[in-house]
Parts: structure tokens; C-alpha cells; sequence
């Protein structure tokens, strides 16, 4: 009788890397759906074009340089589905092509693949196009929910344009393909929470921080976090596992970060929206919040721990 | 108020249900493999030889050292051979092959009497002569734990029926079936080290074992239950005393240095046994589960051979590739089903083929969970980092040697890493160079 002999622990939990992918394409459904009612079959093209060229380029990257091929981790399914959600429905196809080549092979693959990027590939993608076309970028267009019919450009309600609280969170507002519906939004977090993909710190502390900054300057608190690409940051962008910091409180210091970035950028900014460089640019911070507010040690005095 | 620690996991929390509601049955088999190094500390010396009849409870193995304990016969007969096998460490370790006469002959017994009324100081020494080592599982040698040392002073004794390890209900069984003993054990240790308190720490997972605890402690002097959020690994011994007692046991000392002693609610039902009965340690109860016909709670004498074990729970299911000695988050994997069990044997799990086959690793995500869940603290990323590269002076800065190889890292890890594997690793190098270094020096 031959038996294997391994080391402990017996046992696995099942969510894999493949299964945590896969959450997050499922969380990104309702968004994805909320997009293509409310912007038609434009939205459906641009994110069947982000989705296939991330894959196809992690594929003939991985295949080029010899590696083994691991798109079945659909790790790039999820990179090319957020690129094609923050992308106004009205970018071209090349636009979002060169958006999800460049996620996959310059900020993904050029620093070591999976788990080795140091920015969060479908926002840097998103932060290129973004300074690259900025016309075509911002190009918003009302919504309709009958695909095909008369679609005129119009402004977002982060650049003055009007908005009830009920139209901001169902999402009949322009914008990017997913952030606009809240309510999808939301459900998608619920998912997240529920199959434990992630954790509720990150994006609830950057909407409350986010929300609490808004007031103290005088603004509105309530369109501030659910206006613009906010909300769909705090859960789908913010919470990657690769950029964001592993210990507690380096995470609360994070999120608080985004949260405050995010509205100062708005209020004194050049730009209308902030949460893309406000998440970026606490990806970079990333390592030094982990260095610098490591999880205290069971049976270490604190002093010892700062030494 | 249900007490708890920080970060841990919830593996496989149906695995106990096959045996929760089984009773404990006795199993004396015709052969016993006696091992003598069951305790941690110098091994035990056979003093008999082959062809020796012996009786039950009679000294087999005389203790070594501090930390020696004596082994004893479990059944009665004649020794069949004193020869070296190799066990679960690298080292071979002696062994007494007893056949059992199945007379049950006992060797005259000394008991102390009822555990209120003993003489504190024959306590200890009762213990040591009854060959208790810790049952939970690290088989600590417990007279040593109830030795405090100059300037130590016990207030606290922590019963861990905390079981929180999957598969095992040997500990839960033992609770609901034998509440009084093992009250009157912790009440014998509570007096050995003149502890104030007494304290039964139980999962929330085992209420039917919570409410027969509680009854026993009914009427008893300084003993009362404290109910425990299920987590894994909420039985380990610094998570526990943290639960229950909000303190935490400082890096490189022991529980003592902050006057808590932990015992397994095995070993308090051993000790009760040695002082009321003065029977030395011959059997312990264990929970025999996985892909086996019939998964059972046994009361097994120390020694019984796995193999004889499975046959008498129906044998295997399938053909199996994998038995375990332990839960399936800290179980040592068995090479060879003729070796037997041992005092620290609280479970033997079977595993099938598909359940048994080896994981491999992939790329880190840095998901960071690894760093959540770990009770510890510790930045297990970080650690396996160095661990792969073999820098073990930067795992020794990581307080890798803080790590209790709970197995939550590993076990959480989407990318089916073996961090508890490295950090084991680690720590033995950390522990081998230190040793080297400390030996040049004289």
C-alpha cells in the first residue's frame, strides 16, 4: 500500500485565483448589463473589443516570450472587461484595443505578470487614453434605452450638468459604460462580499472619507459619492489585490487616501473627475503603507516592532 | 460574551459530523507497537526485554532527563521484540512490541483519592508517574507545565476543549461522556500549582458539550466555562489564552511567564484518572473519520496499530492515499499503516485518492489574504518571499519563529502556495544554524 506523505495543511479552501476571477467577471455583470440597456449595442461593442484584446494579447505575449499560458486564470478576462466599463460608450475600437494592450502588456506583463504589477492595469490604461484622446475620452452621450436610436453628446452631471439623486443611482445619466448605474454597482459588491473575494474596508472607507471631505468643503455630499466613476472605484478598482496594501490599518490609510484624493481633485483640479489618478497614485504608495504600518505581531511589544 | 482572537479561517466545518453524535467505543487489539518517545524531551529506556510477560500499567520505558516521563504497558502479555523503527521524525525510535493475552492483568494501583482532599505536592509527581504528556496533540510532558519556576506563579488554568481542528471529535465526545473527570482533573492541576482560577474553554460549536461541562462545574470550587467563537485555530495555545484571558503570551516565553497553564481536556481526564484510580496513561480516545466504513470515536490503548484500527471501523472505503494522524489543518501524514498510534493520537483521518493528490503552486496574486487571516500577525507574503529564496536571516526579522504552523496561510491561499510547508522550513534552519553558532561559541 503506498500512501503520500505531504506537509499540513490537508485541506484547501476552494476559491482558487481562477475562482476569484471569475467572481469578479460575475460581479461586473450587472454593471455590464446596466451599460448596454442604458448606452445600446455601442457599449456592448466596445466591451466585446476590451475583453478579446486583453486576452488575445496576454496570449500572444505569454506565447512570445516562451512563458506558459495563463489565460485560463481569466485574470485578463477581468483587466479587459474594467477597461471596456470605463470607457464612455462612444471611444472607437481602436481606442480600446490600444487601452487593453497597453493594461496587459506594459503594466501587467512588463512587471512580471500576474501579482507583480504595481498599478492597477485597467486604470493606468485608462489614465493613458485618457491624456492621449481626451476629446474622444469624454466624448459622453445622453443615455437610451432603445439601441440605435438618435444619440447626442451631452455633459456628465460632474460637469454641471443636472441630476436627481433617483437618475444618479439607476444610472440614466452619461458616463463611462459601467460606473453610471449605482444600484448595479452595489449588487456587484454584495457579490463580492458574499463569495469573500473581498473585503468591506477598502470601499467602504473611501465612499465614507470621500463623502465626509465633500462636506467640509461644501459640497454636496451625496452626488459626490454617487456621481461620476466614485463608487465603481471604490469596489472594482481600489480593492485589486496586487496594488492595494495587505495590512490593516495601511488599508484604512489607503482607502482614506483615495477617498480624500478623489474630491480634492474635483473641487481644485483641472479635471472633473479624480478617482482614476487618486487610486493610481495610492497604488504607488502602496509598498510604503504596508512597510510603514505592518500588522503588530502576536507577543511583540510595540516598541520592539518599531525598531 | 463569546471570546476570539484575530484573523483565522473556517475549514471544512462538516468534516466532524460523521462523528459528532458517535460514542466512545473500546478497541483492544491482539498486538500493541509501544513507541518510547511519545513526549517531547529525551526518549523513554525500555527496561524490558523479549519474552517478558507483562502486565497492564507496568513501567516499560524509564524516563530520561527533565523532561523524561515513563511509558507503561497497555495491555497484558509477553513482549514480542524491543527493536528500532522508524516513526513520523527522521530520527528511529525504540519500540516495544507487546502481544496482547487479552487477561487484563493489572500491576497493583496507588490511588491518592479524591482530588480536593490529596496532598497538593503528590499531585505533580503523580502526573509524572503516569507517563501524562499533553493529548492535544504537541505532547508536551504536563508535569514540566505544572513545575513553575523561580519567580513564576500559576493564577490560571485554561481546559482547552476547543477542538477547533477539522475531523476531530474525540475531545467533544470525551466532554459530553466524562464531564466530571475532567473537572476533577483540572481541579488537581488548580491545586498542584495553587491556581485561583479554573477555566473550561469550549467552541460555540458544541453547546450539548457546553451544558455538560457547565453542570460538572456545578458545585465545584473556582471552575466555570467560557464559551468560544468557532474559528480556526482558536484551541491554539496563544490564540486561546488571548480569548479567554485578553492577554498575549510575550514572543519566546512561555504561557507560565504570565501565570497560565494550558491543558487539553484529555489530559485533565488523564490526570483525574492518576490520582483518583492512580492508573498511569494506558489509553486515550480517538476519532477515526475520512474515507473509512465506519467513522467512530474509539477508546484506543496506547500503541494499537493503524491498521488494526481502520479494520475495526469497517476498513477502507476506497483504496486510500493518504492517513493522517490529526485534523486535516496540522495532521502528520502516516508513511506506513502498520506503525501505531501514540499518546498525542487524537484523530486519524483517512483521505481518498482525489482528496489526497498533491496541489500545485502557482503565481502569488498578492491578495494579501495570507497576511489577513494569520493569528499570529505575522506578514506571511513576506516571509514566503524570503522563504523561497532562501534568505532565512530576513524570515528570522519576519518573526518566522513566531509562526505555530496553524496552516491558515496555506490553507486561504488562492494560489495554492505552500507557505506553513516554508515556514517550517525556515524555522528548523533558523533553529539548526542558531544551534551551530551557540556551539562554536563554547
Amino acid at each position: 500500500m503506498s500512501l503520500i506523505v505531504s506537509t499540513a495543511p490537508h485541506v484547501r479552501s476552494s476559491l482558487t485565483t481562477r475562482k476569484i476571477m471569475l467572481n469578479v467577471v460575475v460581479a461586473l455583470l450587472p454593471c455590464a448589463a446596466a451599460g448596454i440597456y442604458y448606452f445600446g449595442y455601442r457599449a456592448a461593442i466596445v466591451l466585446a473589443v476590451s475583453m478579446l484584446s486583453a486576452v488575445l494579447s496576454e496570449f500572444i505575449w505569454q506565447k512570445a516570450t516562451r512563458q506558459r499560458v495563463k489565460i485560463s486564470d481569466c485574470s485578463a478576462l477581468v483587466t479587459g472587461l474594467l477597461v471596456g466599463l470605463t470607457v464612455t460608450p462612444t471611444a472607437p475600437w481602436w481606442l480600446v484595443m490600444i487601452g487593453s494592450i497597453f493594461a496587459i502588456i506594459v503594466v501587467k506583463q512588463l512587471f512580471g505578470g500576474i501579482g507583480d504589477n504595481f498599478l492597477n492595469p485597467a486604470l493606468a490604461a485608462r489614465a493613458v487614453l485618457l491624456a492621449s484622446w481626451p476629446a474622444r475620452m469624454t466624448a459622453h452621450i445622453a443615455v437610451t434605452a432603445f439601441p440605435g436610436v438618435d444619440i447626442a453628446a451631452s455633459a456628465t452631471p460632474l460637469v454641471g450638468a443636472e441630476a436627481s439623486i433617483m437618475q444618479l443611482l439607476m444610472g440614466n445619466v452619461p458616463g463611462a459604460i459601467g460606473e453610471t448605474c449605482k444600484i448595479a454597482i452595489i449588487l456587484g459588491f454584495v457579490y463580492l462580499l458574499l463569495t469573500e473575494t473581498i473585503t468591506f474596508e477598502i470601499p467602504v472607507i473611501t465612499v465614507a472619507s470621500a463623502f465626509v471631505l465633500s462636506y467640509l468643503l461644501g459640497m454636496d455630499p451625496v452626488t459626490t459619492i454617487l456621481s461620476g466613476g466614485l463608487l465603481f472605484g471604490a469596489v472594482f478598482m481600489a480593492t485589486d489585490y496586487a496594488t492595494s496594501p495587505m495590512h490593516r490599518w495601511a488599508r484604512v490609510l489607503y482607502a482614506i487616501g483615495i477617498g480624500c484624493l478623489t474630491v480634492l481633485i474635483r473641487k481644485f483640479g483641472a479635471y472633473p473627475e479624480g478617482v482614476t489618478y487618486a487610486i493610481l497614485f495610492m497604488n504607488i504608495l502602496t509598498p510604503l503603507l504596508d512597510r510603514m504600518l505592518p500588522n503588530r505581531v502576536y507577543g511583540h511589544s510595540r516598541k520592539k516592532e518599531a525598531k | 460574551m463569546k471570546a476570539s482572537f484575530r484573523g483565522g479561517v473556517h475549514p471544512a466545518h462538516h468534516s466532524k459530523r460523521p462523528t459528532r453524535y458517535q460514542p466512545i467505543q473500546d478497541f483492544v487489539s491482539d498486538t500493541v507497537r509501544i513507541i518510547m518517545s511519545m513526549h517531547i524531551g529525551a526518549p523513554s529506556v525500555p527496561c524490558v526485554k523479549k519474552g517478558d510477560q507483562v502486565k497492564v500499567g507496568q513501567v516499560i520505558g524509564e524516563p530520561v532527563g527533565a523532561l523524561g516521563i515513563p511509558v507503561h504497558a497497555s495491555v497484558s502479555g509477553e513482549v514480542v521484540s524491543v527493536d528500532k523503527i522508524s516513526y513520523l521524525g527522521a530520527e528511529p525510535v525504540q519500540c516495544i512490541t507487546i502481544s496482547n493475552d487479552f487477561t487484563d492483568t493489572w500491576v497493583e494501583l496507588h490511588p491518592l483519592g479524591s482530588v480536593e482532599h490529596v496532598d497538593p505536592a503528590l499531585i505533580v509527581p503523580a502526573i509524572k508517574n503516569a507517563g501524562i504528556c499533553g493529548m492535544g496533540g504537541a505532547s508536551f510532558p504536563t508535569h514540566v507545565k505544572l513545575s513553575p519556576r523561580e519567580g513564576q506563579k500559576c493564577h490560571v488554568i485554561i481546559a482547552n476543549g476547543a477542538e477547533c481542528e477539522t475531523h476531530l471529535t474525540a475531545d467533544h465526545r470525551l466532554m459530553l461522556e466524562n464531564s466530571i473527570r475532567i473537572v476533577d482533573g483540572l481541579r488537581a492541576a488548580m491545586r498542584a500549582v495553587d491556581a485561583e482560577e479554573g477555566i473550561i474553554a469550549i467552541e460555540d460549536n458544541k453547546p450539548d458539550a457546553i451544558a455538560a461541562m457547565q453542570k460538572a462545574c456545578h458545585g465545584r470550587e473556582n471552575v466555570r466555562v467560557q464559551v468560544l467563537r468557532t474559528k480556526y485555530p482558536q484551541g491554539g495555545e496563544k490564540q486561546l489564552i488571548q480569548a479567554v484571558t485578553g492577554k498575549q503570551v510575550p514572543s519566546g516565553k512561555l504561557p507560565l511567564d504570565i501565570g497560565v497553564v494550558v491543558l487539553n481536556v484529555g489530559t485533565c481526564a488523564a490526570i483525574a484518572d492518576a490520582i483518583i484510580d492512580g492508573r498511569p496513561l494506558i489509553d486515550r480516545i480517538t476519532t477515526v473519520t475520512g474515507a473509512v466504513a465506519q467513522p467512530s470515536n474509539l477508546r484506543l490503548r496506547i500503541g494499537t496499530i493503524t491498521q488494526d484500527i481502520i479494520g475495526e471501523c469497517g476498513g477502507f472505503l476506497d483504496s486510500p492515499g493518504k492517513i493522517c494522524f490529526g485534523g486535516a489543518m496540522t495532521g502528520l501524514c502516516l508513511p506506513d499503516p502498520t506503525l501505531p498510534m501514540a499518546k498525542s493520537t487524537n484523530g486519524i483521518v483517512v483521505y481518498t485518492p482525489e482528496d489526497a493528490a498533491s496541489v500545485e503552486e502557482e503565481s502569488c496574486i498578492r491578495c494579501g489574504k495570507c497576511v489577513s487571516v494569520c493569528p499570529i500577525g505575522l506578514n506571511a507574503f513576506e516571509i514566503k518571499l524570503a522563504a523561497d529564496k532562501d534568505d532565512i536571516e530576513k524570515a528570522r526579522r519576519l518573526s518566522v519563529q513566531d509562526c505555530i504552523l496553524c496552516g491558515c496561510c496555506s490553507f486561504t491561499c488562492p494560489a495554492r502556495r505552500w507557505l506553513t510547508a516554508s515556514f517550517k522550513m525556515a524555522k528548523q534552519k533558523i533553529a539548526a544554524k542558531d544551534k551551530a553558532k551557540g556551539g562554536s561559541k563554547k
